[in-house]
């Protein structure tokens, strides 16, 4: 007896198979129109992939746990891959101990440009108080970004989503705006990218350039650590 | 291969340690990171740890994937504010790159930092 298309569906719905395969065809797909394109921003693999993966899913009514069950397996990689940035910032040590100071500066200074102009923003346009609290760590890696927000009052679960869109806008307009402001200088592109759009800006660096890549990934973890010591004070300084 | 992986893993898993044990505000990969860039300093990179985490970070995107599904989670809350957040997060991104690359190129020259000094300081 011929099995139904539903039967099959049952199966593949619950093994982990269906959306681990999905989730890797569909951003092989996305990077190779990428490609094809000639990296032209709004075709950005994550974002395409994203946008892509959520239909599927809205259309067919399976929730995202589901999903994730099969996903997590690519969720992993983050971990090592985050710690493999290791590799292109001791390539650039160099670079890295005769900048130190300059570094350090500008990476304060663009902490406290992303925590103010959202604030700034965040009145001009009227949100309410919460998601106000919920943006303001938005730059920051996600597992970082949600323990400030918790600790500022914030919807650490809101803020994850407003990360991850961090990122992916960072990411879109990275190149572009790189190279209409001619900042050709590899390591300011790569500390910008970091600070503004923490690991999805970082991706987008590498593809860019390695050294950008490299100075994207420390921004990022600097960023990370810096926020939290800055966020909690600013919120009580500005009285939010 | 397999070494690759495991030094990596081993990174991560000794950061994951720390950061709970000290209760300290950064993920255990970003620690994770840091101690095997402090062990590169000392040793420097070897073949075999170079090929895997060059194979990892070319895929750094993709890994980003399911995470970013997860926005789905959130359309509800972000319906009625929707049209602003992405106003708000599109400005104050562009902002945050721009003041910070200018603020890194301007601070590099007040130190009398130029490009061309790369090449010297890698010697060491």
């Amino acid at each position: 007896m011929q099995p139904k298309v539903t039967d099959i569906w049952v199966y593949l719905a619950q093994t982990p198979l269906l959306w681990l395969t999905a989730t890797l065809v569909i951003y092989y797909l996305a990077d190779i129109v990428y490609q094809r394109v000639e990296q032209w921003p709004p075709a950005n693999p994550v974002l395409i992939s994203v946008v892509i993966l959520i239909t599927f899913l809205t259309l067919t009514g399976t929730p995202y746990q589901q999903y994730f069950d099969g996903a997590q397996f690519v969720h992993f990689l983050l971990g090592p891959a985050t710690v493999a940035l290791a590799l292109p910032l001791w390539r650039y040590a160099g670079r890295l101990r005769h900048m130190l100071a300059p570094l350090c500066g500008a990476l304060l200074i663009g902490s406290l440009t992303s925590i103010f102009t959202v604030v700034i923003l965040g009145r001009l346009f009227g949100v309410s108080d919460i998601t106000l609290r919920s943006l303001i760590p938005r730059s920051v890696t996600t597992p970082i970004a949600m323990g400030i927000s918790e600790q500022i009052g914030g919807l650490p679960s809101l803020t994850a989503a407003l990360v991850i869109m961090t990122g992916i806008i960072g990411a879109v307009i990275a190149r572009d705006l790189c190279n209409h402001l001619r900042i050709d200088d590899q390591a300011a592109r790569g500390l910008a990218i970091g600070v503004a759009s923490h690991g999805i800006g970082t991706a987008r660096a590498f593809q860019m350039n390695p050294e950008a890549g490299a100075f994207a990934g420390l921004a990022m973890g600097l960023n990370g650590a810096l926020t939290t010591l800055l966020a909690p004070l600013l919120v009580r300084l500005l009285g939010l | 291969m397999v070494r690759g992986i495991t030094a990596l893993l081993v990174c991560q898993l000794a950061g994951e340690i720390t950061t709970r044990a000290l209760n300290l505000p950064a993920p255990g990969p970003v620690l994770g990171m840091l101690l095997l860039f402090g062990i590169l300093l000392w040793r420097g990179a070897p073949d075999w740890l170079d090929q895997v985490g060059q194979g990892l970070l070319r895929l750094l995107p993709l890994f980003f994937v399911p995470a970013g599904v997860g926005i789905m989670n959130h359309a509800q809350l972000m319906q009625t504010e929707w049209l602003a957040l992405l106003a708000i997060l599109l400005i104050s991104t562009v902002v945050t790159m721009i003041t910070t690359a200018g603020a890194l190129l301007i601070l590099s020259r007040l130190a009398g930092i130029r490009k061309e000094h790369e090449g010297a300081t890698k010697s060491y």
